[in-house]
This record gives structure tokens, sequence and C-alpha cells, in this order.
């Protein structure tokens, strides 16, 4: 993350967008052009400053940096001064401007979660083939580099927006709100983010989702909620992936969602395959349930466009 | 590699307030780091040293206070500690436990000049 203003200083990069035409831009550019010109200037006012006394010119140019002219005479004081603030209450504002987005269009979006290889993006895929003429749909795919993942969501139609993440391990609230600009997701659609592949960073970082939901496969061991358990404490829901190679693994099933409740007592779990679509309906219910409850009290929003048709299938099932 | 990251956000914090409370340099932070924040202060303190390297905070020295975890215990009805989010209760040995705090990480208070 750049110190300035959050983004990913040269490293993250949102697909399509140079990172220098955001919003921010301005002070951002402003800074860096600061910061520059003082390292530069930086021996030769202090050279000044020994040989001509107090030069106060230079100060007015780079106030706040560069220890060396704290040393004035009469300004050195230490003090200490309270703080009391969140290490992650700049991401978590991000969030909020987030949230408010997501509520005012009706939108769901939920955060996926797992470590490398869960099938993640086989489960996205066939989530989105099989949903997207019922409920409009979008990604955000967070990795830390190429556009493979975003390739492959754009093959099923539905518009997704890469995020490369550099060298950060997870994805955070201000670049979702780019990618955000950049997708502009329909009213009442649902959004999902997919997450760099990582159980531990992305948990602590909220990025304005109204679910995280953790995918787990079972070629990954049954300890994993009790090896990462922020991130299981984190998720709402837990999709137990690749169930269908159950016959030929040694997974306790049971145990591990005895470890998964055991960290998180309130977490749902459905068991699916990605791949023989076993258990897909249910996790598709889910969905359609939480992007319901987004639009209760909001007739306009889910009059208009194929919301209504999700409501529908919704009440056929239950 | 997310302590990196926490410690930018730490100086982003540091140049905020250096502009809103006037100061330019930064001695000492500290802060208040529960148990249960998934945080690891061996690696806070490296990448303090690295990330506020050239920033007003360069050469400032971390400290870390530690904040214990602590649940609810629902059968107990009494506060316990625990170390982990899926301890059992010390007392009871269930797992009807709440965490009530402990999973802090936050900027406690500055030195600076």
């Amino acid at each position: 993350m750049c110190t300035v203003c959050g983004c990913g200083e040269g490293e993250s990069k949102i697909e399509g967008q140079d990172h220098d035409h955001h919003p921010h831009d301005h002070k951002h550019s402003h800074n860096h052009s600061h910061e520059h010109g003082h390292n530069h200037d930086h021996p030769h006012e202090h050279e000044e400053h020994e040989h001509h006394g107090s030069e106060q010119q230079g100060h007015d140019h780079h106030y706040g940096h560069g220890p060396a002219h704290a040393h004035a005479p009469g300004m050195s004081q230490a003090r200490m001064v309270q703080v009391e603030q969140d290490i992650l209450g700049k991401n978590n504002e991000y969030a909020n401007e987030n949230r408010r987005l997501f509520a005012s269009k009706g939108m769901l979006t939920l955060n996926l979660v797992s470590s490398p290889g869960s099938g993640k993006t086989t489960l996205l895929t066939r989530t989105l083939t099989d949903l997207k003429d019922e409920i409009p749909l979008s990604v955000i795919e967070g990795d830390q580099e190429t556009t493979q993942d975003a390739d492959r969501i754009r093959a099923t139609g539905v518009a997704a927006i890469q995020i490369n993440t550099g060298k950060g391990c997870h994805l955070d609230a201000h670049q979702v709100g780019h990618a955000i600009e950049h997708l502009s997701p329909e009213d009442a659609s649902v959004l999902m983010i997919e997450n760099v592949g990582n159980l531990v960073c992305p948990a602590a970082f909220d990025l304005g989702e109204a679910h995280k939901v953790a995918i787990l496969s079972i070629t990954e061991g049954e300890d994993k909620p009790i090896k990462y358990p922020d991130m299981f404490f984190a998720a709402d829901l837990l999709l137990l992936n690749k169930i269908d190679l159950l016959p030929y693994l040694d997974f306790d099933v049971d145990k591990c969602i005895e470890f998964a409740q055991r960290v998180n007592p309130g977490i749902q779990i459905l068991q699916v395959s990605a791949t023989t679509g076993e258990g897909m309906e249910d996790w598709y219910q889910w969905i359609k349930l939480a992007h319901q409850t987004r639009l209760i009290g909001r007739p306009k929003l889910s009059t208009t466009n194929s919301a209504t048709q999700t409501a529908t299938n919704v009440a056929e099932v239950s | 590699m997310h302590e990196m990251s926490l410690c930018e956000g730490v100086l982003q914090v540091l140049q905020t307030e250096a502009k809103t409370q006037g100061f330019s340099k930064v001695m000492t932070v500290w802060l208040e780091i529960g148990d249960l924040s998934s945080v690891e202060p061996e690696a806070m303190l490296f990448s303090f040293d690295v990330v506020t390297r050239n920033s007003l905070a360069d050469g400032a020295k971390l400290q870390i206070i530690n904040v214990p975890g602590n649940a609810w215990c629902m059968h107990c009805a009494k506060t316990v500690n625990v170390k982990q989010r899926f301890d059992e209760c010390p007392d009871c040995g269930g797992f009807q436990l709440q965490v009530t705090g402990g999973d802090e990480m936050k900027i406690k208070e500055l030195e600076v000049e």
C-alpha cells in the first residue's frame, strides 16, 4: 500500500487501469514530488543551514519531513500524543464507503476466501454459468499476478475485473473501491469478490462485503479450520468443496465440521462439488436468499430487472 | 506478510496525526496488540523498521503492549482467559465461548517532537 492514500504503490494494479488515474491522483503525485524534492535538496539545504544560520525559506518546502529540520531551537521538545486509533482504521473507512454503496444499490457482495488450489475459481465459474440468467452478476478477481482468472470468468459471459496485488497478500477495501468504479455493477446485482488465495491475511481486511464465504477442499485436510482459525471465525459460510473425491481420500467430514464449529459456532456449512454439481443447488439457494434480504423494503430495486425472478424462484423452492 | 501492510497502516496514521497534531518526528510508537488479533509481534517489529525507513518515524521504537484474550463462557457465566479462538473454557472444558477482548490492534500513543 502507498502510505499516502492507501493505494498499492506501483505494485497493485487494477486491470485496464493505470493506477495513476484514480481520483486520489492529485494528492498522490503531489506528495511524491514533495518527497522527491526533499530528498534531493537535503544535503544542499543542510549546508546552507550550517553556513548561513537559520534559513527559514527551506523549511516551508518540506515541513514534517526529515529529522534534520526538527532541531530548530524551541521546537525539539519531545511530547506524548494520544492516538487511540485502530491500525486498520483507514481500511475500515474505505470498507464502510463500499458497504454504503452496496446497500444503496441493493447489492449482495460476497468475499470468497480460501487457500490456493481449493477450487475457488472453478466453483465460481460454475456458479456464474448456472446463475447468470437469473441474477445480474459481476466479479472482482484478486491475484498476485496475471489476468488468467478474470479471463476464465469473462469466458462465462459475466463482467469481471482483475486486481493484481503485486507483492500484497490480500485485497484491501481501497482497491475494491476502485475496481467497483470500473465495473459499475447493476442495481440489485450480486458481486463476487474472489480474494487472493491465502487463509491468513484476507481475514483481517474488511472489503465492505455482506459475508465472507470460506472455501475448503477436502484434499486439504480436515484440521484447516483450527490451523487457520481467524479465517473460519470471520466467515459466515463454509463450502466444503471437491466432495466427489471423498471415496478416494482419508478425510473426516464430521471432524472438519466439528473443528469449524469450534472456531465459529455460527458458521453454516455446505458440502459441494463444483465438478459434479453435487450440493451446488444448496449454495445457489443460499445466495438467492442472501440476495433477497438485501432487497427487503426496497420495492423499487426489486421490481427492476431480474431480482423479481429470483424472488419467484426462491418462493417455488420454499 | 500482512504485518507489513499493518505497519503501513500505522505509518499512514502517523502521517495524518503529524499534520493534525503538529509534529515532525516520531520517536516511539505504542501499539496494543491482542492475543487473538492474528498479529505476530516479532514480524510487526521487523516490518516496522523496514516500513518507517526514510519517513517521519525513521529509527522510531515500537513498543507492543500485549492484551490477553478474554472470552465469556456461557456455561460458567464468567470471563475466562483464552489463548486462541478455538480454545476450550479452562474451567469447564466447554466450547460455548464468546470472545470479548484481545482482538484489538490499536495505536495507543506516540512520543513525538
